[in-house]
């Protein structure tokens, strides 16, 4: 059964169409890239993935439930994101941060527990953030910021974890590190990934599945070799561009024709 | 720091216009607490019937003023905001002031009643203006609306001083300065009861609001039911410090310093912010209080002027250290 099933999803912001009839289906243990211009509706889809939004028709199934049915700390169990960048007013030192991903594990009136700062610990090394855990969140980098949330989605323990642009901050050491831990939450504890990207070469080596958007509806879903043609991207982006094999992988790579 | 809060306590008990030997006090004390109640001299009765139920009460309003800065402040996810801010203080200053002017206040608990429904009343007001019976409360438009709801009251406060006679201005201002001696022994249970059965629910919601001030879309991700939890700490913190207000009358810079501050020290953590913001507004107000009975002995100070008197400059003084 797929982990996460869309069924003719429709959404709009107002009178605003943003998405239109998209059905797909997401089976556990993929990685699945979401790419499409600015406005494609990208973001959204990853809101109608966890339950921020409701798709005006159609049904977002999560786990075999419509999204609508689980209660927040239900879906916050299963799904996690790691958001592109969040203000912070007040001070909170990052293990702060981090352990606030427990949250949806925990009752009103329990506090955390050994295993809580055991896992709280474990996403912390595999992120190499534990170097900053008693720094302030808001004097730290853009990109330990970016991997301090992607500490705090792992320590929610999700089955699905949705990623919006959560590499661009990252340096080439720690995006390559995150890939490569992806790939082994992936295969190690068969964790779904959904990564929005505008870096095609990036979606194009690391997913099992493309999903291109453009303008609210699915234009082509697929493996990297169906979905990263010359001819898509001539069509949803509006731009030339060549299409060669990666010498190392043999998958699409893409280099931009000026 | 609660043996900070008792000891303050026991100190502001000896000062006032009659000296009492400190080691006076806690002979009555423990003659109290061995169930000993039986009044035999001057300084008992001062002790037990004037200053006690008083400071009992100021610790009860700063805790209060405290809590509801930092639930506020967290909820607006603006470190300025406070109890005031939202209108609790416009709004039971109106009704207060209706009170003294109608001469509703001649009846029992007429004016902190009306004080109190004018809180409700405008806590309410600033949720409908902000736009919050429609959708999603966003977080500005409740500071804005609570900001514009405030800037009608103290036209309409300023309109009823123009008018009233000598008499029930001096009793307007005073309350409006912030009065901790009217307090009946009812109304301080009442006060205390609300206090106590607030803090608990607000602690229960301590790690929710800890994600609250990551952002409603954070706590949302992160498994909150965001407009479900903002509405109940919206309804109980105003229920406490409407409370305190509409019985003690307008102390400022308690409900925004003294969050502020614990800030500072002990991070933002809520579920150790809350009961350290609770103890701290006790003890600050028990001193303020305190200093307003002395300083100008035997007249006494509204206790709102020493608050804003500590506390601007001693924000001032915090805000700069703390800068680069």
């Amino acid at each position: 059964m797929p982990i996460i099933n869309a069924e003719n999803i429709s959404f709009s912001y107002a009178a605003k169409p943003v998405m239109e009839d998209v059905s797909f289906a997401i089976d556990e243990a993929q990685i699945v890239a979401i790419i499409g211009p600015n406005g494609s509706g990208k973001t959204t889809l990853l809101k109608i993935i966890n339950g921020t939004l409701f798709p005006n028709s159609g049904q977002m199934l999560v786990d075999g439930k419509d999204t609508g049915q689980w209660s927040r700390q239900e879906i916050a169990r299963k799904v996690a994101i790691v958001p592109q960048e969040t203000s912070v007013i007040f001070p909170f030192y990052a293990e702060e941060i981090v352990l606030m991903g427990r949250f949806p594990h925990l009752s009103n009136y329990r506090f955390e527990d050994k295993k809580d700062y055991r896992i709280v610990h474990e996403a912390m090394e595999k992120t190499d953030t534990l170097a900053f855990a008693t720094r302030r969140f808001d004097e730290l980098s853009a990109g330990e910021r970016q991997r301090v949330l992607i500490a705090r989605a792992l320590a929610q323990e999700p089955k699905v974890l949705l990623l919006d642009e959560s590499t661009v901050f990252l340096d080439l050491k720690h995006q390559l590190q995150f890939l490569t831990l992806l790939r082994q939450l992936n295969t190690a504890q068969q964790l779904t990934v959904i990564f929005v990207t505008h870096d095609i070469n990036l979606a194009a080596q690391n997913a099992d599945r493309i999903i291109l958007l453009y303008s609210g509806e699915i234009y082509a879903i697929g493996k990297p070799a169906e979905v990263i043609t010359a001819a898509n991207i001539k069509e949803v982006y509006d731009v030339g561009v060549l299409i060669d094999k990666n010498p190392q992988s043999g998958l699409p790579r893409m280099t931009l024709l000026t | 720091m609660t043996i900070v809060f008792l000891v303050i306590g026991a100190v502001s008990l000896c000062v006032g216009s009659v000296h009492i030997d400190f080691d006076h006090v806690l002979r009555y004390l423990a003659k109290a607490l061995k169930g000993n109640f039986a009044i035999t001299s001057q300084e008992e009765l001062i002790i037990f019937s004037v200053r006690l139920p008083r400071i009992i009460f100021a610790g009860i309003v700063g805790a209060s003023l405290s809590l509801g800065g930092v639930i506020f402040q967290a909820l607006l996810r603006n470190p300025l905001a406070d109890p005031y801010v939202l209108g609790i203080s416009g709004g039971s200053a109106l009704g207060a002031i209706v009170g003294i002017v109608t001469g509703a206040g001649s009846f029992y608990l007429g004016i902190p009643l009306l004080a109190f429904l004018g809180a409700l009343a405008t806590v309410f007001l600033v949720f409908v203006v902000a736009g919050g019976t429609r959708g999603p409360l966003l977080d500005n438009s409740l500071l804005l609306s609570g900001v514009v709801v405030n800037a009608f009251f103290s036209a309409a406060i300023l309109f009823f001083l123009s008018v009233v006679n000598s008499m029930e201005l001096h009793s307007i201002t005073f309350w409006l300065m912030g009065d901790l001696s009217r307090a009946s022994m009812e109304e301080i249970s009442l006060t205390a009861f609300c206090l106590i059965a607030g803090f608990v629910f607000l602690y229960a919601q301590a790690r929710k609001l800890n994600l609250l001030v990551q952002g409603e879309e954070t706590a949302l991700h992160l498994g909150v039911n965001v407009e479900r939890t903002k509405q109940w700490l919206l309804i109980v913190t105003s229920l406490i410090t409407a409370v305190a207000v509409s019985l003690a009358g307008i102390i400022g810079f308690v409900g925004i310093m003294v969050p502020h501050l614990m800030r500072l020290v002990f991070g933002s953590d809520h579920r150790l912010l809350l009961p350290a913001a609770a103890l701290f507004g006790a003890c600050f107000l028990v001193v303020a209080d305190t200093l307003a009975r002395v300083v100008l002995t035997p007249a006494e100070l509204p206790v709102g002027v020493i608050t804003a008197l500590c506390g601007a400059p001693y924000f001032i003084f915090l805000l700069k250290r703390k800068a680069p």
